[in-house]
């Protein structure tokens, strides 16, 4: 291993909160492509515009389930997915479009760049999404996802997780980030894991095994809220949530 | 009692199994004032980074696009120049999304067409000349041209969140 390749993991450091760097040398497609300049701050009062609403004709009533659709059950262990999309006061966002994506229970992607020499699976195509209904709430039928090799250093794999986008009430609110399950042994190796410094922050990421979410004799059940900044004004709702 | 906020994790590079978006179309083409905005995104090397995903954003008019970037880093959209708020420029608001950004970063797009209006805006007067041209499009016959360049002398300037 060279010392290009080695994995670095920076130190714990909760001063970080829940923001990540815009660089990171353990990470290295960061190198060229992370803002080399200092972002610029705007003025508060232009700062957050109301985001896309999104209407019941956004999603069909079989994209949140990811073992339909093909002419057989795709390989892997099901699971549900499902948990809250709030913001930081505790409030529920309804009606907002999450997206997931994700590999394969074999570890590999549906995608013509990921050559990883794991099986394809002709039955699970790895897409879906959802709105959120009244209490934010978000629910997805899935396999658990393999981890796979990436060639960021030497050796190096992830855990496995699943990609989620999300929206929001307003611009400021909009995520992308990635679930993780409980206990997976490769979190101390995964720089893009360790991105997020603050520990606690980073534990914002693995989500629950939850008996209760678990249908018996069907699938396994993993809770997972998701936790949006405040939003300024465009994320005032419309109607108070508590009439 | 403040919850702790879910911290963002790359997009990674195959975002588009999940996130290919039927259209492009901030408003549909042919609409009145519907214009093609196209234009690259760079990485610190001039290397077009063909793995990318860009939102457009009309705030104002709560729509929003999406478009991949092609294999030598082309996104594209049909845009329409929305109203401009509280008497300053008008813009679009674009998140870029990309393998190696470990959050969305975010710019704007404002246009040509509006020197006095640019010249007037709080945001865009409060950079220097360099960083200014990095956020104005460039008419091009019918097209607007608009490249995203990440880092080095040409980078655009991104805004925190």
């Amino acid at each position: 291993m060279s010392i290009d390749d080695s994995p670095i993991v920076l130190p714990d450091d909760p001063s970080f909160g829940p923001e990540v760097q815009v660089d990171y040398p353990g990470y290295r497609s960061t190198r060229w492509r992370a803002p080399d300049r200092p972002l610029v701050t705007l003025p508060e009062e232009l700062h957050d515009p109301a985001g896309p609403v999104f209407g019941d004709g956004a999603v069909g009533e079989l994209d949140h389930d990811l073992t339909a659709g093909h002419a057989g059950d795709p390989l892997g262990e099901r699971i549900v997915v499902t948990g809250r999309v709030l913001d930081v006061d505790g409030r529920p966002l309804r009606s907002t479009l999450v997206e997931i994506w994700q590999a394969n229970a074999g570890g590999r992607y549906r995608h013509e760049v990921d050559q990883h020499p794991a099986p394809l699976d002709p039955n699970f195509l790895g897409a879906g999404r959802c709105l959120t209904d009244d209490d934010g709430r978000y629910r997805f039928v899935t396999v658990k996802p393999g981890s796979y090799p990436w060639g960021n250093h030497e050796n190096a794999w992830r855990p496995a997780h699943i990609h989620f986008s999300v929206f929001g009430r307003a611009f400021t609110q909009r995520v992308v980030t990635q679930m993780y399950f409980p206990g997976d042994p490769l979190f101390e190796f995964d720089p893009i894991f360790h991105s997020v410094r603050d520990p606690k922050a980073r534990a914002l990421l693995v989500s629950r095994f939850d008996l209760a979410t678990t249908t018996p004799e069907w699938a396994l059940g993993y809770q997972w809220d998701i936790v949006l900044g405040r939003g300024g004004a465009g994320a005032t709702p419309f109607e108070e949530d508590d009439a | 009692m403040t919850l702790g906020q879910t911290p963002s994790q790359t997009v990674g590079p195959f975002y588009a199994i999940g996130l290919t978006w039927p259209s492009n179309e901030l408003v549909a083409a042919g609409t009145s004032g519907a214009v093609e905005l196209t234009g690259l995104l760079l990485d610190g090397r001039g290397e077009p980074m063909a793995d990318g995903m860009v939102e457009v954003w009309d705030s104002a008019g709560g729509r929003w696009a999406r478009s991949g970037t092609a294999p030598e880093g082309r996104f594209s959209f049909v845009v329409v120049k929305p109203d401009a708020a509280n008497g300053g420029a008008p813009w679009l608001d674009v998140y870029v999304f990309a393998r190696g950004l470990l959050r969305h970063q975010r710019t704007r797009i404002y246009f040509p067409d509006e020197p006095e209006a640019n010249a007037a805006d709080p945001v865009l007067s409060a950079l220097d000349e360099r960083e200014r041209q990095t956020l104005v499009a460039r008419q091009q016959r019918a097209s607007l041209l608009f490249d995203i360049t990440m880092q080095g002398e040409a980078a655009t300037v991104f805004f925190a969140h």
